[in-house]
C-alpha cells in the first residue's frame, strides 16, 4: 500500500529509536503526550514503547472522541434511539459505549431500537432519502477530522430538501482539550513537556492552532502522521526540541498537512456550526468553547431540538478511572478494575470500548507486558 | 475513528464524488472537501470523504529524512 | 378409481416465490422439495422420500456435528449460504480428523423468498456436496411469515467416522509444537463484507469457502500421531482460534506477523474498515498444531494439496501460564493477539 508500507519499515524504526536513545540525555526524563487516540493505537499496535529508551515516556492524551463523550450524552443518544420513529445511524465504535445503568446502544438495539452502523455520513443521508417514513438521526461524534463530513451531510440534506434528517451533535475541538491538559491542576503530576499533534485533525485545522502551546505554554508540538515511522520520527524531533530548549510547532506529516489546513473544510464547518458556551468532557470536566452545535439557521437539523432531548446529569461508575487516564494522570494498569471487572467484553468505561482508548489499546496489544513485573516483552 | 488512509483516485465522478482504490479495493467516496483532483492523485480518506491531497514530493522528502535518521545507527 | 388427476403445474422458478403453502405439509410443499431440493441433491436416499434415511455404521467411533447458517447477504463472491453450509459442516467433521460421511440440511424459509434464489442455493449445495463426495441424505423445510427469517436460514448436521488412533483434541497442544496455517487469511470475511449494505466496496476477493477433508486426509496420512489438533478459523478469525487453543491446552503461542499470509486486497479492505485480518472469518483454511518432529513433513504434504499450496509455519506453542498469543509484528515490536470483543459485523457465517 503506497504511502503506508514505506512508513512501516521496522529496520528504519529501530535506527531512529537508536538515535532517540543516543540523544535523550540519560539524566532526565522526557514526558511526551500523544494527544490523539489514533496515535495511542499505533503506539500499542506496533509496540513502539518497546523501542524507546526508559527515560522517554509516552502519556496518553484525551484525543479519543468516543472516550471523552460523557455518559449523559450517551444516555441522550440511547433515549433518542428508543423513540420508535427514529432510525439512529452511528459509527461502529459507539455501539458498546456504556450509558447509565448498564445501557448501551447495542442493548437498546437488542430491545428493538432501530440503530444502524454506517461507514460514512453519506450512508446516513442515503438512508434518510430511502426511508421518508423514518426520522433518521445521525449520532455525530468526533474531533475536527470528522466534523466536516457531518457539515457536508447537513448541506446535502438541505440541497435534497430532506425533512426527516437530523444530527445529534457531539463534535469537539482539539486545542481546548490540549489547553485543559496544560491548565489542569494535575500539571505537576502529569508534567507534559511536549505533544505529538494529531495527524488528521491537523489536515483540517492546519498547524497554526498549536502555536499557542509552543509560545504561551512553552511546549513543543510536532504534528505526526499515523504510521509507526511517523510517530518515532516525531518523538525524535520532540526530544531534540527539548534538548535545544526550543518550543516550536513542527510538522512531521508534511505529506498531508499544510500550515493553513484545509480551508474548504474549515469554511463548511464555519457555515454550519457554532461553538457551544460549554460542554462536558469525560475526564476534563466542563470546558468553555470546546464543542460545536448547529447554527440557528440549521436548527431544524438539530435532533436535540427536534426531539426535545434533555441532558440529564449522569456519573461514571466510581471505580472507572477513564477520567484520570484521559488526563494522563493514570495509566490503564493503575485502574483497579482494569482487566477484572472492566474488559472489552464487559466495559465499564468508554476507554475500554473505543479501539483508540488507552485501556482498549493496552488490553488488546500490551497487557502481556504487565506480567512478571515490568519484564520487557519476550520478543524484544 | 480518526482512522484515515491514503488512497489513489481512480475515477472522477459528478457531484463531487470519485472512485478511489487501495491495493485494488475500490470505494465510492466524496471529494467535496478537496479541489483540483486528478486521476492518479493520492488523498487521505476518512469516513468516506477525501480530506487532503498527499503531496508526493513532501512524501519523498519525509522518506529521505526517515532513511537518513534511521541509518545513522 | 378417481377420474380426476390434478394437473401438476410446474413450479414457476423464474418469477415464483415461496409462500406459506410451501411449508404446510401438503402437495405444494412436496413439490417444492422434489423440484428444488431433490433435483439439486439427487441421491437414492432422498428419492425414497422418507422423513429419515438409514445407513450402515462401520465399526469404530462416530463423529457428529451441527451448524446453523445465517450469512448475510445470501449470495457473495465465491459462494452462498448453501455452499457455505455444506463446506462448513464437512469441515467441522474433518477438523476432528474424521472422515465426513453424510449431511442433513434443514431450511427455514421466509415467505416471499424468490424460488429462483432458492434453486440457486440448492444447486450450489448440490454441487458442493458432489465435489466433496458427501451426500445430503435427509432434510426438512419450514416456511415462516414474512419478516420472521431473513430470506433463508439453513441448519445442518453432519456425521463422520473417526480415524483409528489417538483422537485430536484442543487440549493436546504442547510447548514446542509448530503452528501450521494452510493459506491466506481474511478472504471470506472480506468477500462477505464487500456486499454489505453501507460498507460496499468493489473488490476481486472471493470467499475461500471449501471442504477441507481432502487436505486433512493428506495431513493425517503423514502426521498420524503427531498432529495434536486442527481447527478451521471461522468466526473470530485466526485470533479466536489461537486463543481458544491456548486456553484449552493451557499454553501460549509465539507467532510471526511476517509469516502470516494476507492477500494485499484483503489487507487493504481491512485498512478501509479498521479491521485486523487476524479477526476476520475464513471458510477454507485450517490451523494444524503439530509435534516438531513431524512439522516439516506435514507442511510439505499440505503444500502439495490444492487447498494447502500456500501453507506456512507461523510460529510455535510456548509455555505461558497467562495463555497469551504473542506476536512479533512486521515492525519488530511485540504485541498480543486477542479475541475480538463483541460482534463487529454480525452474520459473517
Amino acid at each position: 500500500m503506497k504511502y503506508v508500507d514505506e512508513y512501516r519499515d521496522g529496520e528504519l524504526a529501530r535506527g531512529i529509536a537508536a538515535s532517540i536513545a543516543r540523544e535523550a540525555a540519560p539524566s532526565r526524563e522526557y514526558r511526551l503526550m500523544e494527544f490523539c487516540g489514533g496515535h495511542t493505537h499505533a503506539i500499542s499496535r506496533y509496540g513502539l514503547e518497546d523501542l524507546l529508551p526508559d527515560n522517554v515516556r509516552m502519556i496518553h492524551g484525551p484525543g479519543c472522541p468516543v472516550c471523552v463523550l460523557p455518559m449523559a450524552r450517551v444516555d441522550m443518544a440511547i433515549a433518542c434511539a428508543r423513540d420508535p420513529r427514529v432510525t439512529l445511524c452511528i459509527y461502529g465504535d459507539l455501539m458498546r459505549v456504556p450509558g447509565s445503568n448498564g445501557a448501551s446502544l447495542l442493548r437498546a438495539r437488542a430491545e428493538g431500537a432501530d440503530i444502524r452502523m454506517v461507514y460514512s455520513t453519506l450512508d446516513a443521508v442515503r438512508i434518510a432519502e430511502a426511508r421518508p417514513d423514518r426520522e433518521v438521526v445521525f449520532f455525530a461524534v468526533g474531533f475536527e477530522t470528522t466534523t466536516p463530513p457531518t457539515a457536508l451531510a447537513i448541506r446535502a440534506a438541505e440541497t435534497k430538501g430532506l425533512t426527516n434528517f437530523s444530527i445529534l451533535c457531539n463534535h469537539v475541538m482539539t486545542p481546548p482539550a490540549m489547553r485543559a491538559i496544560l491548565d489542569s491542576g494535575d500539571v505537576e503530576s502529569v508534567r507534559v513537556e511536549g505533544f505529538i499533534g494529531p495527524a488528521h485533525v491537523s489536515t483540517v485545522i492546519g498547524t497554526r492552532p498549536y502555536e499557542e502551546f509552543a509560545q504561551r505554554y512553552g511546549k513543543p508540538v510536532v504534528v505526526a502522521g499515523f504510521e509507526p515511522l511517523d510517530v518515532v520520527q516525531a518523538i525524535l524531533m520532540l526530544v531534540r526540541q527539548i534538548n535545544e530548549r526550543r518550543s516550536e510547532v513542527e510538522n512531521q506529516y508534511v505529506r498531508a498537512v499544510v500550515e493553513a489546513g484545509n480551508l474548504k473544510a474549515q469554511a463548511v464547518m464555519d457555515e454550519v456550526f457554532e461553538r457551544r458556551e460549554t460542554f462536558e468532557w469525560r475526564g476534563l470536566g466542563w470546558l468553555k468553547d470546546s464543542a460545536l452545535r448547529l447554527k440557528a439557521a440549521y436548527a431544524r437539523y438539530d435532533a436535540e431540538l427536534r426531539f426535545d432531548l434533555v441532558e440529564a446529569p449522569a456519573r461514571d461508575n466510581p471505580a472507572c478511572e477513564c477520567g484520570a487516564i484521559l488526563r494522563g494522570v493514570k495509566k490503564p494498569r493503575d485502574c483497579k478494575v482494569f482487566g477484572t471487572l472492566c474488559t472489552p467484553d464487559t466495559p465499564m468505561g468508554s476507554c475500554m470500548v473505543s479501539p483508540e482508548g488507552a485501556c482498549s489499546a493496552h488490553w488488546t496489544y500490551g497487557r502481556f507486558r504487565e506480567t512478571a513485573g515490568r519484564e520487557r516483552s519476550r520478543l524484544a | 475513528m480518526c482512522l484515515a488512509i491514503p488512497v489513489e483516485v481512480r475515477e472522477i465522478l459528478p457531484n463531487d464524488m470519485a472512485k478511489v482504490s487501495l491495493n485494488g479495493v475500490v470505494k465510492l467516496v466524496s471529494t467535496a472537501l478537496v479541489d483540483d483532483l486528478r486521476v492518479g492523485d493520492y488523498v487521505v480518506l476518512h469516513v468516506g470523504y477525501a480530506l487532503a491531497k498527499i503531496d508526493p514530493e513532501e512524501a519523498a522528502r519525509t522518506l529521505e529524512m526517515l532513511a537518513s535518521a534511521g541509518a545513522i545507527a | 378409481m378417481s377420474k380426476h388427476h390434478p394437473v401438476r403445474r410446474r413450479l414457476d422458478i423464474k418469477n415464483g416465490r415461496v409462500d406459506l403453502t410451501h411449508g404446510a405439509g401438503g402437495r405444494a410443499m412436496g413439490q417444492l422439495i422434489e423440484d428444488i431440493f431433490h433435483a439439486a441433491f439427487d441421491n437414492d436416499w432422498l428419492r425414497a422420500g422418507d422423513d429419515q434415511s438409514a445407513f450402515d455404521v462401520a465399526a469404530g467411533r462416530m463423529v457428529m456435528t451441527t451448524d446453523g447458517y445465517v450469512v448475510s447477504p445470501i449470495f457473495f463472491p465465491g459462494g452462498d449460504i448453501g455452499s457455505l453450509a455444506v463446506n462448513g459442516t464437512i469441515n467441522d467433521i474433518a477438523m476432528a480428523g474424521a472422515r465426513p460421511l453424510y449431511l442433513s440440511a434443514s431450511f427455514i424459509i421466509e415467505e416471499g423468498f424468490p424460488l429462483a434464489d432458492l434453486q440457486r442455493v440448492a444447486a450450489s449445495m448440490g454441487e458442493a456436496s458432489r465435489l466433496a463426495g458427501v451426500p445430503i441424505i435427509t432434510g426438512d423445510t419450514k416456511v415462516v411469515e414474512r419478516g420472521k427469517a431473513d430470506g433463508v436460514f439453513i441448519s445442518t448436521a453432519g456425521v463422520g467416522l473417526a480415524r483409528v488412533g489417538r483422537p485430536l483434541s484442543s487440549d493436546a497442544a504442547r510447548p514446542g509444537d509448530v503452528v501450521l496455517l494452510s493459506g491466506t487469511i481474511g478472504d471470506h470475511g472480506v468477500a462477505v463484507m464487500s456486499k454489505r449494505e453501507n460498507l460496499e466496496f468493489e473488490t476481486e476477493i472471493v470467499s475461500d469457502s471449501a471442504a477441507l477433508h481432502g487436505l486433512v486426509a493428506a495431513i493425517m496420512a503423514v502426521g498420524e500421531g503427531n498432529v495434536r489438533v486442527m481447527r478451521d478459523p471461522t468466526r473470530g478469525g485466526l485470533a479466536a482460534t489461537l486463543n481458544e487453543l491456548a486456553h484449552r491446552s493451557r499454553i501460549g503461542f509465539s507467532i510471526e506477523e511476517d509469516a502470516i499470509p494476507v492477500r494485499p486486497e484483503v489487507a487493504a479492505a481491512c485498512e478501509f474498515l479498521g479491521l485486523d485480518p487476524l479477526n476476520v472469518a475464513n471458510e477454507g483454511k485450517l490451523v494444524a498444531i503439530v509435534a516438531p518432529a513431524a512439522a516439516a513433513a506435514v507442511l510439505a504434504a499440505m503444500q502439495v494439496h490444492p487447498l494447502g499450496r500456500g501453507a506456512v509455519a507461523i510460529g510455535r506453542a510456548i509455555a505461558d501460564e497467562n495463555r497469551f498469543v504473542q506476536m512479533r509484528t512486521s515492525f519488530g515490536g511485540g504485541r498480543i493477539v486477542d479475541w475480538l470483543s463483541g460482534e463487529q459485523l454480525p452474520r459473517i457465517c
